[in-house]
């Protein structure tokens, strides 16, 4: 099997993808699904804006408008920001803890598939009568009521993708656990991979929740059982707190990569060991534990009672602890650091003062009496913008820049990417720093209009034409992307000149098996400690040998498009004749794919030494 | 070692479940996916516990007045007992002994079957003598969703243990197959442990409380 060094045609670059088991291309596959997604959510969000930049606008109707924030809710969060950092998880943490793939190649592949078939599911739902409009959380009292499609759409589509995010969490579990390089302990990992693994373990206990959930809700819109039908004896707050034990988590599952991101970045160009490595990693584990405590902070106003409102309340301020020590770790490693203002730079720069307002409202929201104030209102829609994109999407931002020579061997352009920086930052804090006054002088969210006199009009302005400087600011970005992919100047392992983390010792892109021979890790920052000494790459921790490489598979797509088949005959169950024979096939195709799977042997292949002798670590495309 | 190699009772390793990287893997991922399947029952069990006795009307039919103990006491049996004859296979899936550990499996499985038939006795005496329905209560949905998903647990592990064996019946044990007789025993004694929980919180608290 020595054909990978030959030149393909499109097709066979297409089937490529459709099979690949390869961790760098299924990151690149989430990569361009997920920007793809998110782009999609951008545009959601402008038309949000649109319609609330002058009182009495009638560019939506209320249906569509509540059709719009369901959607770019649920496509930020489940179908862009998540995808977007399994991307960078993929495409770098094996690199990271020096392995050559992840621990379940084939299940990666399956993961991706099952989340892209469900995204595209869930989106469907606008051609086909509707989308869901029942806000991103769906809440059932709500929801159960829903006329149409909709509804159906988010739960079946959210369960399929939830599925694959499910699988991949165990995936890098496992890899974490078992297939560091010698040498590469606990506490020599960076913290991007710490992150990963934290909030792969949050991944694994907080989707049964909405698994659970999500099959309730399924259940009773589409087979008529009753557990949030009241009349029958049914209760809606069940949705809300299993939606929260998942949901609450699902911050921490967002911003804990990108505190992963940030702090690689922050060390990277302080050129300086990140300050507390060890309380970081603390901070990080327990931010990950707290974070299920929290769950109710949601329901403060639902009546669960002054007892376990005062619980949450105190556990939820608690966060703010782990969180304060990040926060000063970070500033510390940049005292007395070399620091070199690079694109990625800026955008950490730029997150910690952006984070720390989300945080402070956080802590304000946190406190139960005050939440009654706030709830509702866009108070919380401008707290949770101030989190999700002052750290989540910032640190992609980041991450984007950083490890894009990594990912496709060429550095996006720095002045274009800047320009990016300025002009997303100045849109952000317009659009978002406004919707917390908006809130307190007692503008409700999820309203798709509002009336001139009441003090709203100017807020409301300058916080659309803030959106229109974030939108200016992306599509600089894809100008950016053309732009450098056109040129594609090849560059060498470590682009940056500053890289610390076993991922720079290797090619851009790396090749498919990553290490050539396993590297030796003498302790945290590998690659910096090697280069401190003087020497040019890693030290190899085994003599030159055949390496074992897993086969490519089309049947994870298989898979995930049985589900795909079966989950529109669920939607139509009861209302159409074919309903039901679509749910039985492709069901079939699903477990008839696992089965085959299962019986069929698969050893992989693989490299042997001399193949391996020839080509000289000059980054083979696979 | 890795999963091609030929071996013999004497080179056959301690712990053929974890004896390759892949093994190795498996064996951890699986476990990990065991934690995941945990607190999907335990949110399952919640939502049977907030819903247990809730019904529209006072005709309906409620714990008490449903459950069997001596059936469901029988079907308890056989399951554990299957989980015991699945530990018999293993013991000799260890000992390099193919035919035995088929020969415990088959036990199992039909072991499995029994449990699963009464099962849906139990279902359809209900439905029929009780009118105790999935569509009829919230009290009915969260019962036939808790129960049920075991169920269907019961019938996914029947089904992979078969494939399992049909697949390796002539061609004996390697390092390559041993992994995945194993980890289908691990969800095998998983589901004899829900089911443990199920007896517990769904018939005995059903019956007395």
């Amino acid at each position: 099997m020595s054909t990978y060094a030959q030149k393909k045609g499109f097709g066979s670059v297409i089937w490529d993808y459709l099979t690949t088991v390869d961790h760098k291309k299924i990151a690149i596959l989430y990569l361009i699904a997920g920007g793809f997604f998110f782009l999609v959510g951008g545009i959601e969000a402008v038309f949000i804006r649109i319609q609330l930049a002058v009182p009495n606008n009638d560019f939506v109707s209320a249906g569509a408008f509540n059709e719009i924030i369901t959607m770019h809710g649920t496509t930020m969060i489940f179908l862009a920001a998540m995808p977007l950092l399994f991307a960078f998880m993929n495409a770098v943490m094996p690199l990271q803890i020096g392995a050559r793939d992840v621990a379940f190649p084939f299940v990666n592949a399956l993961g991706f598939w099952l989340f892209f078939f469900g995204g595209v599911f869930l989106n469907l739902s606008w051609f086909l009568g509707g989308a869901p409009d029942a806000g991103w959380t769906s809440y059932a009292s709500l929801a159960i009521h829903s006329k149409g499609h909709g509804i159906d759409f988010y739960v079946l589509g959210l369960q399929i993708s939830g599925i694959g995010t499910l699988i991949g969490g165990i995936n890098f579990l496992v890899t974490i656990i078992n297939m560091r390089a010698p040498g590469m302990t606990y506490m020599r990992m960076p913290l991007f991979t710490w992150a990963t693994f934290v909030s792969s373990a949050l991944i694994l206990f907080a989707f049964p929740p909405l698994t659970v959930g999500l099959t309730l809700m399924m259940f009773d819109r589409m087979f008529g059982s009753n557990f949030f039908i009241t009349e029958n004896g049914g209760n809606t707050i069940i949705w809300e707190h299993l939606f929260w034990i998942f949901g609450h988590p699902e911050v921490y599952i967002l911003v804990l990569p990108a505190f992963g991101i940030f702090s690689d970045v922050f060390s990277t160009f302080s050129r300086k060991r990140l300050f507390g490595y060890s309380s970081m990693v603390f901070a990080t584990v327990l931010i990950g534990f707290l974070g299920f405590m929290v769950w109710a902070h949601h329901m403060f106003t639902t009546g669960l009672g002054p007892v376990a409102n005062a619980i949450f309340s105190v556990a939820t301020m608690a966060i703010g602890v782990p969180t304060g020590i990040k926060i000063f770790n970070w500033l510390l490693t940049m005292w007395g650091g070399s620091v070199k203002f690079t694109t990625p730079m800026y955008w950490a720069f730029a997150f910690i003062p952006s984070f720390v307002i989300g945080g402070v409202t956080g802590v304000m929201l946190a406190s139960a009496a005050a939440d009654y104030q706030y709830h509702d209102s866009y108070f919380v829609v401008a707290h949770f913008h101030y989190v999700i994109v002052g750290g989540v999407v910032f640190a992609v931002f980041a991450a984007t820049h950083f490890y894009w020579p990594k990912i496709f061997g060429t550095m996006l352009n720095e002045k274009l990417g800047k320009i990016t920086f300025w002009l997303f930052f100045i849109g952000f804090h317009m659009t978002f720093f406004v919707q917390h006054f908006l809130g307190l002088w007692g503008m409700p969210r999820r309203v798709f209009t509002f009336l001139p006199g009441q003090g709203f009009e100017m807020s409301n302005l300058i916080s659309s034409i803030g959106a229109a400087f974030m939108s200016a600011g992306v599509i600089v970005l894809l100008i950016n992307v053309i732009v450098t992919s056109v040129k594609n100047e090849k560059v060498g392992n470590d682009p940056w000149g500053d890289g610390r983390t076993l991922e720079w010792s290797i090619p851009s892109p790396p090749p498919f098996y990553n290490f050539k021979q396993l590297p030796l890790v003498r302790g945290l920052d590998p690659y910096w400690l090697e280069k401190m000494e003087g020497k040019k790459g890693m030290t190899p921790a085994e003599p030159l040998g055949d390496i074992h490489m897993p086969n490519a598979s089309f049947i994870p797509f298989v898979i995930a498009f049985g589900l795909f088949v079966a989950a529109f005959g669920a939607l139509y169950n009861g209302e159409k004749s074919w309903a039901v024979p679509v749910i039985i096939i492709g069901l079939l195709i699903t477990f008839g794919s696992m089965l085959v799977r299962s019986l069929k042997d698969d050893h992989g292949f693989h490299i042997h030494k001399e193949e391996l002798m020839d080509d000289n670590d000059k980054g083979v495309k696979a | 070692m890795h999963a091609e190699e030929k071996l013999t009772y004497e080179t056959w390793p301690a712990e053929p479940e974890k004896s390759t990287l892949e093994a190795k893997n498996k064996f951890l991922g699986f476990w990990l996916f065991l934690g995941g399947e945990t607190v999907l029952f335990a949110s399952l069990f919640a939502t049977y516990l907030a819903l247990k006795d809730k019904v529209p009307s006072a005709d309906h039919a409620l714990a008490k007045d449903l459950f069997d103990l001596p059936l469901t006491f029988v079907a308890t049996m056989l399951l554990l007992t299957s989980s015991l004859t699945s530990v018999y296979a293993m013991y000799h899936m260890k000992n390099f002994n193919s035919q035995k550990m088929m020969l415990w499996l088959g036990i199992t499985v039909l072991l499995g079957l029994g449990f699963l038939g009464l099962e849906v006795y139990e279902f359809n005496h209900y439905v029929h003598e009780y009118h105790h329905k999935f569509t009829s209560s919230a009290f009915g949905s969260a019962f036939y969703t808790l129960v049920g998903f075991h169920g269907a647990h019961v019938t996914f592990g029947l089904g992979w243990i078969l494939a399992l064996m049909i697949r390796n019946y002539k061609r004996g044990l390697n390092l390559y197959n041993a992994p995945k007789f194993y980890v289908a025993s691990l969800y095998w004694h998983f589901i004899d442990v829900v089911w443990v929980f199920i007896f517990t919180v769904v018939y005995l608290m059903g019956m007395v409380g």
